[in-house]
């Protein structure tokens, strides 16, 4: 294959890629009247009420939401955090939060040593393709996270009028 | 009385951890969403789940707008002796709900 074939394969490629996003940009705002999104501001200062000062580090927490979900009025999502749940060392609490939801909390936990496991699970809405967050609070005061981004076919908050 | 399902071990070792799943019928109105008569439709959602083992409370969830309708909740204790575990949702306009579900640990 030649240079100049390459150069007009990405052009191509490049058309089609800018086709195809002004018509999820023109086919998005024109469908029903929706409650607004939460703004990143909003998100942070959800994830600051969680966390306060502390830092947020990534890893331990296992955030499992399907990758791709047709219906965003139900969507799976568990959290498993990786601890020994003993006295000393134990979850105290665990956050999920959206990004794009009207209000950006979705569930918050409190766990113990009882607990046994720091597992838990439920099924959500979801406004819009997003971020998810899951945060968990150790009994040392130290915060972990996991982030997943979720593709939605249909959002919640799109359903017939009533 | 709301209708309820419940999935517990009936019984278990002592110190093993048990996984109980809980579904609670319950529209879960969010407050977001508005009739065609563009009046917005009041939040009617459950806000607090918690779960007590023989009195002592092992399991608490803050529930948002965000979660679907007909609340699905798993979640793990360990089954330390046998007794009663007590399951509770309350929410908007006073809703209240409780279940009790009974554990032989041997």
């Amino acid at each position: 294959m030649s240079k100049g074939e390459q150069d007009k394969k990405a052009t191509r490629r490049d058309v089609l890629k800018i086709a195809g996003a002004l018509a999820v940009g023109c086919a998005t705002p024109s469908v029903t009247v929706s409650p607004a999104a939460a703004t990143p501001a909003e998100m942070q200062a959800a994830v600051a009420k969680v966390i306060g000062d502390a830092t947020l580090n990534v890893g331990k927490v296992k955030l499992d939401i399907p990758p791709l979900v047709e219906n965003g009025n139900t969507v799976p999502c568990a959290v498993t955090v990786d601890s020994p749940m003993s006295a000393t060392d134990h979850v105290k609490a665990i956050h999920v939060i959206a990004e794009k939801n009207p209000q950006p909390n979705v569930i918050s936990v409190q766990l113990g040593p009882r607990a046994g496991r720091a597992s838990v699970s439920t099924r959500m809405r979801l406004r819009d393709t997003q971020n998810v967050l899951a945060i968990a609070e150790m009994s040392d005061g130290s915060f972990w996270s996991d982030r997943v981004n979720v593709i939605i076919t249909l959002g919640a908050c799109l359903e017939d009028l009533i | 009385m709301a209708r309820v399902l419940i999935n517990a071990p009936a019984k278990a070792r002592r110190g093993s951890v048990i996984e109980i799943k809980t579904l609670i019928s319950h529209v879960m109105e969010t407050g977001f969403r508005v009739t065609n008569m563009g009046q917005s439709v009041a939040r009617d959602i459950i806000t607090v789940f918690t779960a007590t083992y023989n009195g002592e409370e092992i399991f608490r969830a803050q529930l948002f707008p965000a979660i679907a309708a007909n609340p699905f909740i798993t979640f793990h204790t360990v089954a330390t002796e046998s007794g009663v575990i007590e399951l509770k949702w309350t929410g908007d306009n006073g809703y209240s709900a409780t279940e009790q579900v009974r554990i032989t640990v041997e």
